[in-house]
């Protein structure tokens, strides 16, 4: 059967991984073509790592870049202020040839997948 | 080291507030083509009656950070001095057919593609050397792009102030009520870079927010 891979990745294992694991492994996946979905997202920082590693690793011919769907972070207690815990929430990324956003609002992501090259 | 950085930017707000500079450094971000650049002039042609770079109906036109120190604006009797830096436009692809639809050769886009991916690293390491943001957004655009949530979600990680410019409300189909209501924790200023509309108010917005 022909299609595009979708990778869904549980918060219990991206909790156990390092930022740059979780980076690397989203990265590669992406340039193989898949669609990966997280269902806890990435940090802030995190998300600023990654167009970082996109961008060392564009090369103008087969990978020209992320699409990355998410909504925006909700707001930090005082609590998560103080203690750093963060949480994002559930994004897609996918190459920038292949994942396509349609429409994005608050509470409604439309993205369209492109299946052949 | 690590620790160091993460202590700086959670509490750096505190330090901020406390340790107040003479000087604020004051990035300007948002997506390509948002009017970075535009704005930058204003600001410079306003106050110093001097320009920082060219901008351009091609994308990523700045490529490289500017940084332009000793802006002294005032508003109501109230002084501040301000180092503005113009950044390049950040994104999460870069496709060098795009620059081709603009007329330039498949070399001279290559070269901009290679040039805008350094720039956009640029931008995010610059970051960490600011006091304050001015995010600009196109006012005729979807507010809710990846870049516009990312750069709002690394600024309030870093607990920066952060200004949010709603640029072109000069065109016909500028709606800056879909930023405010993209974006309802921050202040939104409605300006229009190019012709200067509501500039005074975006001052004054600065002041409060920077000084």
């Amino acid at each position: 059967m022909e299609g595009v891979q979708l990778n869904l990745i549980s918060k219990e294992r991206l909790d156990k991984m390092p930022s740059m694991e979780k980076l690397r492994m989203i990265l590669d996946s992406v340039k193989e073509g898949k669609i990966v979905v997280l269902e806890s997202g990435l940090t802030p920082e995190e998300e600023a790592k990654l167009i970082e590693l996109t961008m060392l690793e564009i090369d103008h011919e087969n990978f020209v870049g992320i699409e990355v769907e998410s909504y925006p972070h909700r707001e930090k207690s005082l609590f998560s202020r103080i203690f750093g815990k963060k949480g994002g929430r559930l994004t897609v990324i996918g190459p920038a040839n292949r994942l396509k956003t349609l429409s994005k609002q608050e509470d409604l992501i439309t993205a369209l997948v492109q299946l052949g090259e | 080291m690590g620790i160091i950085l993460s202590l700086k930017k959670r509490f750096g707000f505190i330090f901020r507030w406390i340790f107040k500079k003479d000087k604020m450094r004051i990035g300007i971000y948002g997506p390509p083509n948002a009017g970075k650049t535009t704005l930058a002039n204003r600001i410079l042609r306003d106050w110093t009656g001097d320009v920082i770079g060219s901008a351009s109906e091609i994308p990523h036109e700045t490529r490289r950070a500017r940084l332009r120190e000793g802006v002294k604006i005032e508003v109501d009797g109230k002084s501040l001095t301000l180092d503005i830096v113009d950044t390049p436009g950040l994104a999460t692809k870069i496709d060098f057919h795009d620059f081709l639809k603009f007329g330039l050769t498949e070399e001279e886009a290559k070269r901009r593609a290679k040039e805008a991916t350094e720039g956009v690293i640029e931008a995010i390491k610059w970051l960490d050397d600011l006091d304050g943001i001015l995010l600009v957004m196109d006012s005729t655009e979807d507010p809710y792009t990846q870049v516009n949530v990312t750069i709002v979600g690394n600024i309030e990680a870093r607990n920066l102030p952060l200004l949010i410019v709603a640029n072109k409300i000069d065109l016909p189909n500028a709606s800056p009520a879909r930023i405010k209501a993209a974006f309802p924790q921050h202040p939104v200023v409605p300006i229009s870079a190019l012709k200067g509309l509501n500039i005074d108010s975006l001052y004054k917005a600065m002041a409060e927010r920077f000084g």
